[in-house]
């Protein structure tokens, strides 16, 4: 809903961080800049974590599990208690997008930075904001219910345009979907679907929707302000994921046209507008190979990938959240925003690529990040920092800009390459590997993208470093035979090879 | 600590002519060695390898662990000393390996070299050996092969205090000094040579191959007129089953190697000495830029912290004294890991660079840290006004302090190393551990030149005395055998042949060869240091 009177001017001088790593720095860098005090919270974990020596202040929470530390509302409004913040910045993950937590802030007498509650409960729900986005006539995939159409079921799916998916409403995990795409297989493909749908749901209830090839993750970010005004912010691409979760980001998109940008962006705001949004938020698209976009979902707080678009427009999405939050109006400019040049995000984890993604938790022995013209590295680690299996294991967010979109990838391999992280398997060969398939070269992106161009991924390096591995394990052998208090891998008699023979 | 900054061009020509004539000089060492390392005569290999016997280097390979380094000693012991005889390393390898992640002294006769018998230098080499296992406490592990000593010369390896007897001396004390002797039987050891096996704490036999007698069949017929085969005589069966000079029996070399690493494994553990090693770090410079500093006319001053720099950790260098006597070069740094104080000429002693010398080896001692001398020196300074200044007192101070230095000591003679320079730059006398040179490197108690001209000069008074004075001509007929002896003397294979030094290194194997060397000194204790008194 707009607001109707104008909110007062609130000036905020102390903002506690729900959060931590990365994010928590990444918000408290410019809230300093805006001479404004920062609160941290943390867990037992993280005592010794970068975000608490960045802060201020800093409150413990509890043990390192989420659930029992940054999860727990009651001890973070008693942080922010004992702290004398006036506001609370969720940043993202955590309690960002929990309308209860936005809630107890407000009702604690305590500024949100971020949307209203009832904002984050119309968009967290998928049948509300779906039925929300067909009233204000945004697009969402075409879908056709046996239950509601009856006799015309058949017609229906014919004209949502084969092939179709099948899949069980009270679905997931892949069970009970199916691609359909003759007419004629139609029947028997939804009473196999059914089947397996009451096999594992207890429920056939299954829908068919129009089935999207190849489609790309495109999304508008918004900033809404307490004035009733939102604007876009142009899009940003993120269809390059593993495990539905983005990897690389860019902004613009390969794919984009000023027309399409002006469509989708004006549906984002009719969006936003149609929840009364008042912070930065973001509204995922998927679009097909015919620019046909269809909505996916809308994310009420900052995102992870929203540097790209700080890089192209010159601005600080925190800065203007604060702003907003301190009942300050957007600047109202003639015209859609313009962006400078093409920034993109690799999302650096620690994590093994070979192996299914599969987190990786351990000391970092050493880091070093790098740097260079339009390179920004958004890390909340360092040398000795451990990455722990009670979070997520992302170590930073590297961003590079350029004013074409070759020109910002080259500089993303320059700072890849230059980007040293020991101790911890890490994705940072596999991000190069992707940016150098000439079909990223050529912005040829669909979700699927590394499943196809990369599906059995293995670091080049592998071979040698089992060989190291071996002959590691074979020197550590025979230095256990190894007498006297020299630490035998300092010994030159077991360093040297056989050096002289 | 500082890194050293280098400055050092590489561009220039005469750095890449340095390079040229230096790595000609290292091909004709390469090539001299790769020769030695081949032993005997073709003919006396085969006869050897024949009787399922293997050559000596085989034998040491097949005795260290895998991928661990042989520092070995001496390999031009002998070389150009016998002529017309050449015995190729004296016949005899020694050097220290690993076995059973353990330092060990190896002393291997070599039979394809004239039956392994020992010529002067050969037992001058057996003998260098046990004394660095003495001084550095390594076990010893004899792979005897040998025919006894080379009766032709008897009267150079028998009698005297450091000829033969003085090797199973050095058993015995060694021995006492909980310092394992081991032996392994591979052929014959005859006569003196029997005490070999006889005097080791632990000792293997080769079953057919190996005997051990005081007096083989030849002698026992002449004496008692006996007629015995050497196998009934001293074989490896009666040995270990009647006699008991022997522990293990071998069915051939490959068991007694094997059994020779199982007694390696089973000698106890002693604790090292502990400097407090770092982790190392390879030079910041490339030590391959050495080439081109040594200057291809040796007699050329080149500065030692260049040479330093691509000897040391990190090429960094905690210089002492850097701005007093400068003529020496001082200074703490590490070598893969292990501290040192590094002593190196930069021209010749002064009374202050002895001072600074004698100061800074004091101060190593009282921390016990190792002392690594880089020799390029012509000697002491000398003239009215330094004699009046006490040079000599000065010049022995630092003398004194080097001879009584208990850190372990390690001296390269990289350049010149002339008169008593030497002796103050840690000369065999002054008890190195180690003592290496580089191929390049000069030695003789004054350069020929001078020589030449001191000799002369007394010549020429003689002359001029009895009033028949020298022409130019005789003069230079005069100079030109003594130029040639001391040309022929100093050289760095002269000295090699003689066991001057442990022998020739490559420039670029400095560092390894003393990283491998401070370790193994290791093994040893540091006794307290006491100085002598000093001449003030």
């Amino acid at each position: 809903m707009p607001a109707t009177k104008k909110p007062a001017i609130k000036e905020l001088r102390k903002v506690l961080i729900a959060n931590r790593g990365e994010i928590a720095i990444r918000i408290m860098r410019t809230l300093h800049a805006m001479g404004i005090k920062t609160v941290a919270v943390y867990s037992e974990a993280d005592r010794n974590a970068l975000h608490v020596e960045l802060a201020d202040e800093a409150y413990l929470l509890g043990p390192a599990p989420a659930r029992e530390s940054y999860l727990r509302i009651d001890k973070i409004l008693e942080a922010a208690k004992a702290s004398g913040a006036q506001a609370i910045h969720p940043g993202f993950g955590f309690l960002a997008e929990n309308p209860e937590f936005a809630q107890a802030v407000v009702d604690a007498g305590l500024v949100f930075i971020g949307p209203t509650a009832q904002a984050i409960r119309d968009m967290g729900n998928k049948l509300n904001s779906r039925a929300l986005a067909l009233r204000h006539k945004i697009p969402v995939i075409p879908a056709a219910d046996e239950r509601e159409a009856g006799a015309d079921f058949a017609e229906r799916v014919k004209a949502l345009g084969l092939p179709v998916l099948i899949k069980a409403a009270a679905g997931g995990g892949g069970k009970g979907m199916r691609v359909v795409a003759h007419l004629k297989d139609l029947k028997q493909s939804l009473e196999m679907s059914k089947r397996e749908s009451l096999n594992a749901f207890s429920d056939d209830h299954v829908f068919v929707e129009k089935y999207l090839k190849d489609p790309r993750h495109i999304e508008i970010q918004v900033l809404g302000d307490l004035h009733g005004h939102v604007m876009h912010l142009n899009e940003r691409e993120c269809s390059i994921q593993r495990r539905h979760q983005k990897i690389i980001e860019e902004t613009p998109s390969p794919f984009m046209t000023d027309a399409l940008r002006a469509e989708m962006g004006e549906a984002a705001v009719r969006l936003a507008k149609a929840v009364g949004y008042t912070s930065a938020g973001t509204v995922e698209f998927m679009v097909d190979a015919d620019r046909k976009f269809y909505l996916l979902e809308m994310n009420t707080r900052l995102q992870v990938e929203h540097p790209v678009t700080e890089m192209t427009l010159g601005l600080d999405l925190v800065y203007w959240q604060v702003r907003i939050a301190e009942g300050h109006p957007l600047p109202r400019r003639p015209g859609p925003l313009r962006a400078r040049g093409h920034a993109i995000e690799c999302r650096i984890y620690a994590e093994d690529p070979a192996a299914d993604f599969i987190p990786c938790a351990g000391r970092l022995a050493f880091l070093r990040e790098p740097s260079g013209p339009w390179i920004r590295n958004d890390c909340g680690v360092r040398s000795g920092s451990e990455v722990t299996t009670h979070y997520d294991p992302m170590i930073s967010k590297l961003v590079a800009w350029g004013e074409t979109r070759e020109a910002s990838v080259a500089r993303m391999k320059e700072a890849l390459n230059d980007y040293i992280i020991l101790g911890l398997r890490t994705n940072r060969e596999y991000l190069l590997d992707v940016l150098d398939l000439p079909a990223f070269r050529e912005g040829r992106l669909h979700t699927g993208f590394l499943k196809q161009h990369l599906p059995d991924w293995q670091p080049r390096q592998a071979k040698l470093e089992a060989a190291l591995l071996a002959a590691a394990l074979y020197r550590g052998r025979r230095q256990a035979q190894a007498t006297g208090s020299a630490p035998a891998q300092r010994n030159p008699w077991q360093t040297v090879g056989d050096w002289g023979r | 600590m500082d890194k050293i900054q280098s400055l050092v061009n590489t561009g220039e020509a005469s750095f890449q002519a340095n390079v040229a004539h230096n790595l000609k000089l290292l091909e004709g060492y390469r090539t001299l060695a790769e020769k030695v390392k081949l032993g005997g005569p073709e003919k006396a290999r085969q006869l050897h390898q024949s009787r399922h016997k293997l050559l000596v280097r085989d034998r040491i390979e097949e005795l260290i662990d895998p991928d661990t380094p042989f520092l070995e000693f001496s390999l031009l012991a002998a070389h150009d000393i016998y002529p017309p005889d050449s015995p190729p390393a004296a016949g005899l390898v020694t050097g220290i390996g690993v076995i059973q992640g353990r330092q060990v002294m190896i002393v291997a006769n070599d039979a394809t070299v004239k039956g392994g018998t020992y010529y002067p230098i050969t037992v001058k080499k057996h003998l260098r050996a046990q004394e660095i296992a003495l001084e550095n406490h390594l076990p010893c592990l004899y792979l005897v092969d040998s025919g006894g000593a080379f009766l032709p010369l008897q009267d150079q390896v028998f009698p005297d205090r450091d000829h033969f007897g003085r090797i199973f001396y050095n058993q015995a004390v060694m021995s006492a000094r909980r310092i394992p002797q081991v032996s392994v039987v591979l052929g014959s050891c005859t006569a003196g040579g029997a005490y070999i096996p006889a005097m080791s704490d632990e000792t293997v036999m080769v079953k057919n191959n190996a005997t051990i007698f005081l007096g083989g069949p030849p002698l026992v017929k002449a004496a008692t007129g006996e007629e015995v085969t050497a196998e009934d005589l001293g074989g490896a069966d009666v040995h270990c089953k009647i006699s008991g000079v022997s522990d293990h029996l071998a069915a051939d070399e490959h068991q007694a190697l094997h059994m020779a690493r199982s007694i390696m494994a089973n000698l106890g553990l002693r604790p090292k000495t502990d400097i407090g090693q770092e982790e190392p770090e390879e030079p910041a410079y490339d030590p391959k830029e050495l080439y081109g500093i040594i200057p291809a006319d040796i007699r050329k001053q080149f500065d030692m912290r260049e040479v330093i720099a691509r000897i040391v950790d990190g090429s960094r260098f905690h210089e002492f004294k850097k701005l007093y006597g400068a003529t020496l070069v001082c200074g703490f740094a590490r070598i893969m890991g292990y501290p040192v104080g590094i002593l190196a000429n930069n021209g010749i002693l002064f009374s202050e660079s002895a001072l600074k010398a004698t100061h800074f080896i004091d101060m190593c001692n009282q921390r016990r840290i190792p002392l690594v001398f880089f020799q390029n020196v012509t000697g002491y300074m000398v003239g009215k006004a330094y004699e009046r200044g006490g040079i000599a007192k000065d010049g022995a101070k630092m003398v004194a302090a080097v001879a009584n230095s208990t850190v372990p000591k390690f001296t390269v003679i990289m350049g010149g190393s002339y008169g008593a320079g030497n002796y103050g730059m840690c000369g065999r006398a002054y008890g190195s551990r180690f003592l290496w040179m580089w191929p390049m490197a000069r030695i003789s108690v004054m350069g020929g030149e001078q020589a030449a001209n001191v000799l002369c000069t007394v010549k020429m008074e003689q002359l001029a005395k009895a009033g028949t004075p020298m022409t130019p001509q005789q003069v230079e007929e005069f100079k030109r055998p003594i130029l040639e002896k001391y040309e022929k003397e100093s050289y760095a294979y002269y000295s090699s042949a003689r066991l001057w030094d442990d022998g020739i290194i490559d420039p670029l194997e400095t560092r390894t060869t003393l990283g491998l060397a401070l370790a193994a000194s290791l093994n040893a204790p540091i006794a307290e240091y006491r100085t002598s008194v000093y001449r003030m």
